[in-house]
């Protein structure tokens, strides 16, 4: 039952409640009456407490002379005829290392999160304790960890097997020119460490594998998936999973992007999402397809606020949401995804207890390894020799014409791969065949496509254009 | 434009001194009354400065802390004649302004007064008043008040009173 109790309020808040020194309000414990009053008054609320809904640290509560922190707090029970009074915590001083333990320094760097009730020292405290694996540093995963760093995210870790090269600075802001040819994870290193030389960068060399996934994401309190390629993505999901954190998504593709928080209690998991991967080489990797550079800035990004968001504990977190972005529009739409019952992995009745063979999965090599040589590929020195034979074959270039116009092998002729069905009256049924793309993944569907309408002795360049501008022809531009 | 101005004791600015110096290097503390009777545009009256004890747990040199119950009391003992306006606390060897930490921990509506006190040469008195909606603390003219009406240009200083 509710009880009438007196709430005194100190001058400073008078403002808020007509003047007054003391109120009567109802409820059956300290909490309860001071919501009340926040009802009655809801200028007072955002004094009294923190968007959390607990009390303000700077505020002290008294229940008839009685700290309520020792007593049960906001839950401490009252009775008509007590007394409840509301204190500011007054403190200050010249500046210096404050009792968080933080430097004049940082108080200084991290003075605009300081000034937000949302972060605060106490969230700035939060952010500093916090660990974040970055899987990836690349077009998504710069801008991410560059905010986190400046953020003052206390520990960043990077998971990164590539070199710097020169078709990355486009979008990678991460890299300089002078870069390219570094391993991507020294950079990051030393440019992160020289933004914020409070927090501790770790890099972890090396691709992400079933073999050291679990043991890295268990240092961690959030990942974040800055991926380009489905294999590492279900081993970043189903790693996640496994080992309880939230894995922060973001994927781009030409001029759309595509954001939401995997892993979360009560929320999908990629799997959910998406129980199979594509057929290989259905979706192009950005390296194949290309992507506005700026898009990963935007995606990355949205990926570092969910990312601060999760560890600070406000706001509305992106769980159960998927934010689509389209640059050409510009325009942003969410699609409400959810965790499915049936989920192999973070359902209730999941059959997936551990991490599994995820090239096999998908159906590809894994990253960061050549592709094994098969029967219907041909490599760029075989190529260049065939084609300086008295039979050479015949070259068909799959390519977009805006590829085409950048760099070409001599004597192809270009048939882009969705018009190969309708035009593929164009190529002699006789003759020995060799298509190439940019990196062997068009290529190889096309092989596909004329193997099935009959042709016979077709093979495709392996690695692309790519490998032939790096092995036989370096003069080429590359793209 | 001209800055509201405040007035501030006599009593009061010298009791505020002689805490200060006698806490370097320490900070000091204390609550800032004005009459209870005031109408509300002298609100500012601030007649009188009663001390309390600094009870930061540490780094007293840059830091104080008021035990919320000190506060109560103060705020109790205060009334009915005066009524609880302001806090001012001491910067020794910083200047008299607001640190960061200091607009961390701002309430709106008290009258802030910073008392930097050197190791050598004169404390220098600097009022504040806390602006919620920019988040800044605006200074604040004061006028040191011998109990008697005065307009007496020369009492009237921009910012900080140095003595």
């Amino acid at each position: 039952m509710n009880a009438t109790v007196r709430v005194e309020i100190p001058t400073p808040l008078r403002g808020f409640v007509d003047g007054q020194a003391t109120l009567d309000a109802e409820g059956t414990t300290v909490g309860g009456v001071l919501d009340a009053l926040a009802h009655r008054y809801p200028a007072l609320r955002g004094h009294l407490f923190a968007p959390t809904g607990t009390l303000r640290g700077f505020v002290s509560v008294f229940l008839n002379q009685e700290d309520i922190r020792y007593r049960e707090r906001e839950a401490t029970p009252v009775r008509s005829g007590d007394v409840i009074s509301i204190v500011p915590a007054i403190a200050g001083g010249a500046s210096g290392p404050a009792p968080s333990g933080f430097s004049r320094e940082e108080m200084q760097r991290y003075s605009r999160h300081l000034l937000l009730p949302e972060v605060g020292l106490h969230g700035q405290q939060k952010l500093r304790e916090a660990r974040v694996l970055l899987v990836g540093a690349g077009g998504l995963g710069s801008p991410t960890a560059t905010y986190l760093a400046a953020a003052g995210v206390g520990r960043i870790g990077l998971v990164e097997f590539d070199t710097v090269d020169l078709s990355n600075l486009q979008r990678q802001i991460l890299y300089t020119t002078g870069d390219v040819g570094r391993p991507k994870l020294d950079v990051a290193a030393e440019r992160l460490r020289a933004l914020n030389p409070e927090i501790s960068v770790v890099p972890h060399p090396g691709p992400l594998t079933r073999e050291n996934a679990l043991g890295l994401l268990k240092e961690y309190d959030v990942v974040v998936d800055g991926t380009d390629n489905f294999p590492t993505r279900y081993l970043v999901n189903d790693a996640a999973i496994l080992t309880g954190i939230p894995n922060v998504y973001g994927s781009i593709y030409r001029f759309e992007g595509q954001v939401t928080v995997f892993g979360a209690r009560a929320g999908p998991c990629y799997r959910c999402l998406y129980p199979e991967p594509p057929p290989p080489h259905l979706v192009p990797s950005c390296a194949e397809a290309g992507v506005l550079g700026v898009l990963p800035g935007i995606v990355g990004l949205l990926q570092a606020i969910e990312t601060l968001k999760l560890l600070l504990g406000v706001g509305e977190p992106l769980v159960g949401r998927l934010v689509l972005f389209d640059a050409l529009a510009l325009r942003f739409r969410e699609l409400r995804i959810r965790a499915r019952p049936d989920c192999s992995l973070c359902g209730p009745q999941a059959t997936q207890k551990g991490l599994i063979d995820y090239p096999e999965f998908c159906g590809v090599p894994p990253p960061g390894t050549a592709p094994a040589p098969d029967g219907i590929t041909i490599r760029p020195a075989e190529l260049a020799e065939r084609l300086r034979s008295t039979d050479p074959p015949l070259l068909l270039d799959v390519r977009e014409p805006e590829e085409w116009a950048i760099a070409r092998i001599e004597g192809a002729r270009l048939i882009p791969l969705d018009q190969l069905a309708r035009r593929v009256d164009e190529l002699t049924a006789a003759r020995e065949i060799v298509v190439y793309c940019k990196m062997g993944g068009r290529s190889a569907r096309a092989v596909a496509q004329l193997t099935e309408l009959g042709f016979r002795g077709v093979r495709h360049l392996e690695g692309g254009i790519d490998r032939w501008g790096r092995e036989v022809d370096p003069t080429m531009p590359r793209y | 434009m001209t800055e509201p101005s405040w007035r501030l004791g006599r009593s009061a600015f010298e009791a505020i001194e002689a805490h200060g110096r006698a806490s370097y290097p320490e900070e000091c503390c204390g609550f800032l009354l004005a009459p209870a009777s005031a109408a509300e545009g002298d609100r500012r009256y601030l007649r009188h400065a009663v001390p309390t004890p600094n009870r930061a747990p540490a780094e007293r040199t840059r830091r104080y802390v008021i035990d919320p119950l000190d506060l109560l009391r103060a705020e109790r003992s205060a009334a009915p004649s005066d009524r609880l306006v302001g806090i001012y606390h001491s910067h020794p060897d910083h200047p008299a302004v607001p640190s960061e930490f200091d607009r961390e921990r701002a309430w709106p509506w008290y009258s802030y007064l910073v008392l930097s006190v050197p190791r050598e040469g004169p404390p220098v008195l600097g009022a504040f008043e806390w602006d919620p909606s920019t988040r800044q603390f605006h200074p604040r003219r004061l006028r040191i008040d011998d109990g008697r009406p005065s307009d007496d240009p020369e009492d009237r200083g921009d910012g900080p009173v140095n003595r």
